[in-house]
């Protein structure tokens, strides 16, 4: 006998929670759903568009009436639960009837607040709650007709706005002086109510509505000082209160929410609840995003495989008036304890304000761009030290380089063939499109279904924008600190602690002792644990080979049509002829298509068959190079110009120390991939200052320089510190590359790395310790006994054959 | 082409290919044949998969990727495909062609004869 499970309230919440249950465990439950809105579930956030006339009922539906039949669920549409007999574990319908339930899922939402003033339930005054309300104002709509919106929040800008839409003349009555006082501070506040008024709102601020005038319907409506003003129609838009009453009479316990533990069970424990009318560590929410999180968490346990928690969110909010762009996060009005870093330009209508403590942003509000609006908010969540970039913060992640799409950032205005995801050629429309017919709400979801996003990620804000303007939001909350991968909760530097302090030497035992969720992890672990286990235990581990990427696992780059690339060191970028002739002749001997100068300073030889690679490394080899390490998270190349030795600016012999650190550290794995440039004179052409360690010779002596990139997201070096002689450039190089090996997360480039920790902690553990720095080198030169043999040259002689040869050949 | 297989896989031809050892756990190897390579799997608890070597996205070796429990990640976009059935992982859409492969004792035996139901062979 299958259990039977009842929800009541068929909102976004409740129906969420069953999709994630039935996704968990399809058919342990017989499931009805009692919901008093006669309409499937609905996205109840495009009320405002429904309004507005963008959208319509059926593009709003989430699930449609097939959706239920097809899932076995009985629907009961448009009936309402009026109590439940928790003794005999029933609940009674308005029209009488009783169901019986072994679990009870209460997701009954909230309701407007209606001011306590007379006439405030004459026709013609309504709420901005749900489909019928819509319906009501849209009837009371039309030319010449005036409506009033009491509350200036975001819903009743939203209503506001979208009654203007139908062509309403409309006035915001607001209590206070200035607009959205929750989600913005004074100045953005009035840059807004400029931009509205422009539009053609009109504003009442500071007027407290005394009340509501009409004989068979609304008339007028009076305020405190004696005014009157005309009225066709009045919305209440002043705040919502969570729906408890069902509960409350049942006797569960209530405070300003039905009270849920971080299990989502109220007191209870055959009744769960989720969604806006719970009460959860003392805060109710009225946004979708937390409660999805509570849903998932929810459905784990109505499932019975659950052991997550919800801990409660950080909530973001976004005003969703098409050509108004406003964003707030957080604690966004400060107090004497916080500082304030403002950008401001009246003219092109942007403004940004962080509000920072300690160097960690505590807030944000943004108007007129706000597409770095979930960069502040990972940064906030993560609780990022930016005293490193706290200069350029307020111009955005991206206002260097941000290669695939320029700065195209006015999502709303592109064309639907406007290329949005550069790496996969993914177009808006396409996404669009996608997020519709697959009712995609994250943008993990969209990831998945489109590809978009999902390779360099630059244009994650822009995806991020569709969905707002989509589905109204991008409704993933991410937790407060991100575990490795979906196989563990744990983090990356947890994973690391616990593989030291246990002393595990292999993957296995890392899953088995971290109870990894999965048998064999997945395509993000496994090659992060081989990387931590590389590093931590020199000489000791066994790199595992089958949990290496094809690149890294047969030492070549794999090619669209499956053949390989070749691209043999050359130390420091100088050749000589007869290198130049050796590898002239083998790439005749083996017909190499294509033969190209690199952009790394060396030469790549495309289009080799994997089982003639042994072969060519043989040759290679016998011609005394050693594999460049072009596929791994390795030691790339160092390049270098000609210097003192040649150039007449040269202040230092750059070819020549670009080929010290080049043997000093190939052969290293890096938890991302490592450039490295030496330039003979700050004109830089080498181009150190883009690199992950980047030296620039200077009269008197070497300047360092560090966790710079060029590529998807440019970032330029920071200064780390000035040294004298060439041996102290190997020393340092050899203590900052053994610092990000220890402590970055695996595939964090060196420019996120820094970010991350600041460049402070790193002068910190190198620049200004002494034994710090000589201790990491130490480390360094250690594991490198290990690392620098060359794998080309093993191979050749026959190590890891299966990788090259036919299993069997068959006619 | 389908009438061809069903016609045939009554009576089944099994090919010793090579031995349980000669494929890393957790890995691949390929079979040469003339209509294109086929990729034997060897998961973690040493079952055996047999799939045409062609990813359904672009063509990508299969046999080149990591795999985990019963299903490998394509090296070149990262598609996952289930070893059993060939299907792509959803959302993903495709399939490559699955054949019959079993283990007697440690000996490998394949048919050439790819099982029916993928509509890309
Ligand atoms: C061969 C080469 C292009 C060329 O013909 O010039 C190249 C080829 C590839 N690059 Fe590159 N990059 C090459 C120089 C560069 C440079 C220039 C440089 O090093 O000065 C850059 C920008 C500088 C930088 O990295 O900071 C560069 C930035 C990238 C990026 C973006 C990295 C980033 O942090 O944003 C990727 C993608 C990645 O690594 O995830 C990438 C990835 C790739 C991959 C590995 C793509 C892939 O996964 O297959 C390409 C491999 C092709 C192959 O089989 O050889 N390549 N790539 C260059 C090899 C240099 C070498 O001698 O080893
Ligand atoms: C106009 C508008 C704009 C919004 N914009 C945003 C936004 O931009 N971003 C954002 O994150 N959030 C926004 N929200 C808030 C968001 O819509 C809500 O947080 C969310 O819908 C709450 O989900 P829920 O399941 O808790 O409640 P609901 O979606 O309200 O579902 C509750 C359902 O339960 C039914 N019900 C109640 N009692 C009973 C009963 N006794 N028997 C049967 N059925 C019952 C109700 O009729 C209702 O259908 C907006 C809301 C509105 C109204
Ligand atoms: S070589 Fe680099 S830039 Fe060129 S296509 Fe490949 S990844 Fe892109
Ligand atoms: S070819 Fe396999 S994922 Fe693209």
């Amino acid at each position: 006998m299958r259990e039977k499970l009842i929800l009541v309230g068929n909102g976004m919440a409740g129906v969420r929670t069953l999709e994630e249950v039935l996704k968990l465990v399809p058919s342990h439950y017989d499931i009805t759903v009692y919901g008093e809105e006669p309409y499937g579930n609905y996205n109840r956030i495009m009320l405002s568009p429904l309004l507005a006339g963008d959208k319509t009922i059926e593009d709003i539906i989430i699930n449609d009436d097939q959706w239920y039949a097809y899932n076995g669920i009985d629907f009961q549409k448009g009936k309402a639960i009026v109590e439940i007999d928790r003794i005999n574990h029933k609940v009674i319908s308005a029209d009488g009837e009783s169901e019986s339930y072994d679990r009870l899922l209460l997701a009954t939402g909230s309701n407007p607040f209606m001011i306590p003033v007379p006439g405030n339930d004459l026709p013609g005054v309504v709420g901005f709650r749900d489909i019928q309300n819509v319906r009501q104002m849209l009837k009371a709509a039309g030319p010449n007709k005036h409506a009033v919106v009491i509350g200036g929040g975001l819903l009743g800008l939203e209503a506001a706005n979208g009654l203007m839409q139908q062509g309403m003349s409309v006035t915001v009555v607001h209590l206070l002086d200035t607009l959205m006082e929750r989600q913005l501070d004074a100045i953005a506040a009035v840059m807004l109510k400029q931009s509205l008024e422009k539009r053609g709102l009109h504003f009442l601020m500071a007027a407290e509505t005394e009340a509501i005038i009409g004989d068979q319907r609304v008339e007028r409506v009076r305020f405190k000082d004696g005014t009157e003003i005309y009225a066709d129609l009045v919305v209440m838009a002043v705040g919502i209160s969570p729906n408890i009453s069902l509960a409350q009479s049942a006797g569960i316990h209530c405070e300003r929410g039905i009270v849920v533990s971080d299990t989502l069970q109220t007191y209870d424990p055959r009744i769960y609840a989720v969604g806006e009318c719970v009460q959860h560590r003392g805060i109710t929410y009225g946004l979708v995003a937390p409660l999805f999180e509570m849903s998932k968490v929810c459905a784990n346990h109505l499932a019975c495989v659950g052991i997550s928690r919800y801990e409660g969110s950080v909530t973001s909010s976004k005003l969703k008036v098409t050509g108004i762009d406003l964003f707030s996060v957080g604690n966004f009005k400060g107090d004497e304890n916080t500082e304030e870093l403002v950008f401001c330009d009246e003219a092109e209508g942007v403004y940004r304000k962080l509000i920072v403590r300690d160097n960690r942003i505590q807030g944000a509000v943004m108007y007129g761009d706000t597409l770095d609006g979930s960069w502040y908010f990972d940064l906030l969540r993560d609780e990022t030290d930016i005293s490193d970039f706290r200069k350029t913060i307020l111009f955005g992640q991206f206002h260097l380089g941000d290669s695939g799409h320029g700065d195209d950032n006015r999502v709303a205005a592109m064309p639907d063939d406007a290329e949005i995801c550069g790496c996969n050629g993914v177009c808006k429309g396409e996404i669009v499109k996608a997020i519709n017919d697959e009712k995609l709400f994250t943008l993990d979801e969209v990831r998945a279904h489109t590809k978009a996003s999902s390779s360099c990620g630059s244009c994650t804000g822009l995806v991020e924008s569709l969905l707002t303007l989509t589905v109204g939001g991008d409704f993933s909350v991410a937790p407060h600190l991100k575990p490795l991968c979906g196989c563990t909760d744990y983090t990356h530097d947890e994973v690391r602690g616990a593989i030291a302090k246990n002393e595990l030497k292999g993957i296995r035992k890392i899953m088995d002792f971290l109870e990894w969720k999965t048998s064999d992890g997945c395509g993000k672990c496994r090659p992060a644990l081989n990387y931590y286990l590389v590093c931590i235990w020199p000489g000791e581990y066994k790199d595992d080979y089958q949990s290496r990427f094809i690149n890294e696992r047969v030492h070549a780059n794999i090619q669209k049509d499956g053949t390989y690339s070749v691209v043999p060191r050359i130390w420091g970028g100088e050749t000589t002829p007869a290198q130049l002739k050796s590898l002239a002749q083998i790439a005749e001997k083996y017909s190499v298509p294509t033969v190209h100068i690199t952009g790394g300073q060396r030469i790549d030889m495309l289009g080799i068959k994997k089982s003639v690679l042994p072969k060519i490394w043989g040759d290679l080899s016998k011609a005394g190079f050693v594999s460049g390490h072009a596929y791994g998270k390795a030691i790339r190349t160092v390049k270098t110009c000609v210097g003192s030795e040649w150039c007449r600016f040269g202040t230092q012999d750059s070819t020549q120390l670009g080929i010290d650190l080049e043997k000093m550290t190939w052969g290293a794995w890096t938890p991302h991939k490592f450039k490295l440039a030496v330039s003979g004179c700050p004109r830089n052409c080498a181009e150190a200052t883009i690199k992950d360690f980047g030296v620039v010779a200077v009269d008197s002596g070497w300047e360092l320089h560090v966790g710079g990139n060029g590529g998807v997201k440019v970032r330029v070096t920071d200064l780390l510190c000035h040294v004298k002689s060439s041996e102290d450039v190997l020393e340092y190089c050899a203590a900052f590359l053994q610092l990000y090996r220890e402590r970055a997360h695996y595939l964090e480039r060196t420019a996120p790395w820094v970010v991350r920790v600041g460049l402070s902690f790193v002068k910190e553990q190198m620049v200004d310790s002494e034994e710090g720095r000589k201790a990491l080198a130490q480390r360094f030169y250690y594991s490198q006994k290990f690392a620098q043999v060359d794998p080309w040259a093993e191979r050749a002689e026959g190590l890891d054959e299966h990788e090259f040869t036919p299993l069997k050949r068959v006619s | 082409m389908q009438a061809v297989s069903s016609l045939e896989n009554q009576n089944t031809e099994w090919i010793d290919v090579g031995c349980l050892d000669d494929i890393p756990s957790l890995g691949a190897r390929v079979i040469n044949s003339a209509e294109g390579d086929i990729a034997i799997f060897r998961t973690a608890d040493n079952e055996v998969f047999a799939l045409r070597d062609r990813c359904p996205h672009q063509g990508g070796p299969l046999s080149q990727g990591i795999v985990l429990g019963k299903r490998v990640v394509c090296p070149l976009h990262d598609w996952k495909i289930h070893l059993d059935s060939g299907e792509a992982v959803a959302p993903d859409k495709g399939c490559a062609a699955s054949f019959p492969v079993k283990l007697e004792g440690e000996r490998i035996m394949l048919c050439l004869i790819p099982n029916e139901g993928c509509p890309n062979e």
